[in-house]
């Protein structure tokens, strides 16, 4: 089918309008689509995945000398950039200033609450030093300004203490 | 493999076409990814890396009650078909079937449980769950998960969580997804609207076979965008509860489109049944899209005598690895045509 207003190349965007029960349709290609201003939604998904991706390659990080090298496995922040994936857990430690703004965009938190590895779980201490890593992380959310962040911790940090027997996993609901 | 004929005998647990909502979610399924501290990842990882990690898991995965009676499958020593019959089967992702060095993947009970080994990340643990079901998914996950991580060291930061490969899965490692069947959003020309809100609110819709796949037989898998910064259950809910609109405007759309244009279609089902019914050559992707309006049917009541497990089985076992299997060879584009054509005439009691 050729673009109704072009009618030179194949229409590939398809825009339905309903006015006082009239339903009439339009068949555009991708410029024309542009130029009319119409939404044009690429393939959904991967892209919108990658997107928040794709940013990191043009933003600079001053922090990180992009030629500094992971101990463990010789992977550079450079390296990286240029494939998007890291090369060993190390690479967080090594890379943290630049991953900790990164991580912010992709996700809009930097900071993990949700479950941890149960050997890490000393059961007798569980509360405690559950609790007082949830302070810490809603110290460093209010420092960062994650506000959405700090609230849930807050809100968190209240179920706990109003529990008494706290968990070190989340509760299923 | 003899191994792999035994799954092809079965249906997955998950095809059964039960659980709440199953008229409109096929199945439900959450993966988390974990990796092994001082071990490279693929990304800088060698053949004695990737072979030590496989050890690793293998015996991880024997103390674990729900894994122990698994089977291990090494991705090396399957043949193309095989391979690809995983993937039909949601087993393994297509990623993890090319470059088969030391990639395995554990298959539990059912198939409901898979453990991919050495893909992207060290371990990708899975659960499939029948119809709209993420909670018990979750349960089923979140034991086994636990019960890893008292055996293999996973790498985690109490500030960032668990440690990927890449850093969209930094945090819990985890990606829900429930597989959504949506005809009637599509034929009313709602879809994109619907997915484009779906992402905006930090979900993501992809096709029927992951990542970089076209959506077809009106499948879309839906599922959390984000995975730092909220607990596993905040991302199960915020997905439950966008879904639960989702499946609010489908079932309006095929309430409309029963009340409003009822001939129409109960026409395009009908001729699609025909059509799967009568036909000797049939491609895959109008097999898909046949077999989608023929559950629409079913769904809707309009077709008695079908049910909707037949249909989501044929769903599977009409794509090319499971038509392989079934033949016992491998077989031409034409012959897969054929048999197809074939093997939906006999399940929907056609002229052989």
């Amino acid at each position: 089918m050729l673009c109704e207003l072009c009618k030179q190349a194949q229409a590939t965007v398809h825009l339905t309008e309903i006015v006082n029960d009239q339903m009439s349709e339009l068949h555009l290609c991708e410029g024309c689509a542009n130029q009319k201003g119409a939404q044009v939604e690429s393939h959904f998904g991967l892209s919108d995945l990658l997107s928040g991706l794709a940013d990191f390659s043009k933003t600079q990080e001053p922090e990180e000398v992009s030629s500094k090298a992971c101990p463990s496995c010789g992977m550079t922040y450079e390296d990286f950039r240029k494939v998007g994936r890291l090369g060993c857990s190390q690479c967080y430690a090594t890379f943290r200033r630049s991953l900790g703004s990164l991580l912010k965009r992709i996700h809009g938190s930097p900071i993990h609450i949700g479950k941890s590895p149960a050997r890490l779980i000393k059961p007798a201490k569980v509360g405690k030093s559950e609790l007082a890593e949830l302070k810490r992380k809603l110290e460093q959310a209010i420092e960062d300004e994650a506000f959405e962040e700090a609230a849930r911790l807050r809100d968190q940090i209240r179920r706990i203490e109003q529990q008494e027997q706290p968990h070190a996993k989340p509760k299923k609901s | 493999m003899k191994e792999i004929d035994e799954l092809m005998k079965r249906p997955s647990e998950w095809l059964r076409g039960t659980g709440p909502v199953s008229e409109i979610v096929m199945s439900s399924r959450i993966r988390l990814a974990r990796n092994l501290e001082k071990f490279p990842f693929a990304t800088r990882a060698t053949k004695v890396s990737q072979g030590e990690v496989l050890a690793v898991v293998r015996e991880g995965l024997q103390r674990t009650g729900a894994m122990r009676q698994s089977h291990v499958f090494e991705i090396g020593d399957l043949d193309e078909v095989d391979r690809q019959f995983l993937v039909e089967r949601h087993l393994v992702s297509r990623e993890h079937i090319v470059h088969a060095d030391h990639k395995a993947v554990a298959i539990g009970q059912g198939e409901a449980i898979s453990v991919m080994i050495n893909e992207e990340d060290h371990l990708r643990i899975q659960v499939m769950q029948s119809g709209m079901n993420l909670q018990d998914a979750w349960t089923i996950i979140d034991g086994l998960d636990d019960e890893l991580s008292e055996v293999l060291p996973f790498a985690y930061s109490s500030d960032w969580g668990y440690l990927t490969c890449c850093p969209t899965n930094t945090g819990t490692g985890m990606r829900a997804s429930v597989m959504a069947h949506l005809p009637s959003l599509v034929i009313t020309k709602q879809i994109n609207k619907v997915l484009h809100t779906i992402t905006k609110l930090g979900l993501t819709a992809r096709g029927l076979y992951g990542e970089g796949t076209e959506a077809s037989g009106n499948f879309f898998q839906i599922s959390n965008q984000v995975a730092l910064g909220r607990t596993e259950e905040e991302l199960m809910e915020n997905i439950e509860r966008i879904l639960k609109e989702v499946i609010h405007q489908e079932q309006a759309a095929r309430e409309s489109l029963i009340t409003n244009n009822r001939t129409q279609l109960e026409d395009r089902i009908w001729r699609a049944y025909g059509i799967l019914r009568h036909a000797k050559t049939m491609s895959s992707g109008e097999a898909l899209d046949l077999l989608s309006a023929v559950r629409l049917g079913v769904d809707l009541g309009l077709m008695n005598g079908l049910n909707r497990t037949t249909v989501n089985e044929m769903f599977i076992f009409s794509q090319p690895a499971h038509l392989q299997k079934l033949e016992g060879h491998a077989l031409t584009a034409k012959e897969r045509d054929t048999k197809r054509a074939e093997l939906i005439r006999n399940r929907l009691g056609g002229p052989a």
